[in-house]
């Protein structure tokens, strides 16, 4: 959409001004907190953070794909892929913001 | 797992933390993606995935039951892409930890 890129050096800052440890520990903190939800898909395990949304991890059976290029038909085999569910406040906040003033800037996907 | 028990669980490995520091950690990051969401902006945190939002624009719909159409207006919609690293830990052998195996799983791009 219309604006800019959050990283992890954005996190950090905010975890450093909101606690007050150390920028490199908030950084270490920020790393902790995606790789604690990282390892519980992978487990298997759903996390889920209540007015943020889901994640959970879903097995998808094997299907013959297709090269949208080129026309070619690719075997893809089947898989485990991570679904994200935003929570009904998130869609809410999204939405409270984006379509109200701002919409004709941030009108181009 | 939940977010109390995201927050037990950091709290053990950095015992040196008050809890109530780990929940405020916690809610800040998510915080922070949430804020970004509502300007529009994109979160890319590499390894994990990147949040973003989708402008579904708007169209006139159906009520299935009965037919009528219904206008439905635009709207936006908060968008997860697992990220490469994590794609590929979800799909190595075994479902361990520390993927090893990316598996060649062909992507359809977009």
């Amino acid at each position: 959409m219309a604006g800019n890129t959050v990283t992890r050096a954005q996190l950090s800052e905010a975890v450093y001004q909101e606690v007050g440890l150390s920028r490199n520990e908030s950084a270490q903190l920020v790393e902790s907190v995606l790789s604690e939800i990282c390892d519980s898909l992978v487990q298997g395990e759903s996390v889920k953070v209540s007015s943020f949304g889901s994640f959970s991890a879903r097995q998808k059976g094997g299907r013959i794909g297709r090269n949208p290029k080129t026309g070619e038909e690719v075997p893809i085999a089947p898989r485990r892929v991570l679904v994200f569910r935003p929570s009904h406040v998130l869609k809410e906040q999204v939405n409270r913001h984006l379509s109200g003033s701002a919409r004709e800037e941030s009108a181009v996907d | 797992m939940i977010k109390s028990e995201l927050i037990a669980r950091l709290a053990e490995q950095n015992p040196h933390l008050y809890q109530r520091d780990v929940e405020r950690i916690v809610t800040t990051v998510f915080n922070e993606i949430t804020d970004a969401l509502q300007r529009g902006d994109r979160v890319e945190l590499r390894g994990f995935g990147a949040f973003s939002v989708k402008r579904r624009p708007a169209r006139i719909g159906r009520n299935p039951r009965t037919g009528d159409s219904v206008s439905v207006a635009e709207k936006f919609v908060p968008f997860f892409k697992t990220g490469k690293e994590l794609r590929e830990r979800l799909n190595a052998s075994g479902g361990g930890s520390a993927g090893t195996d990316p598996n060649a799983v062909p992507e359809i791009s977009d």
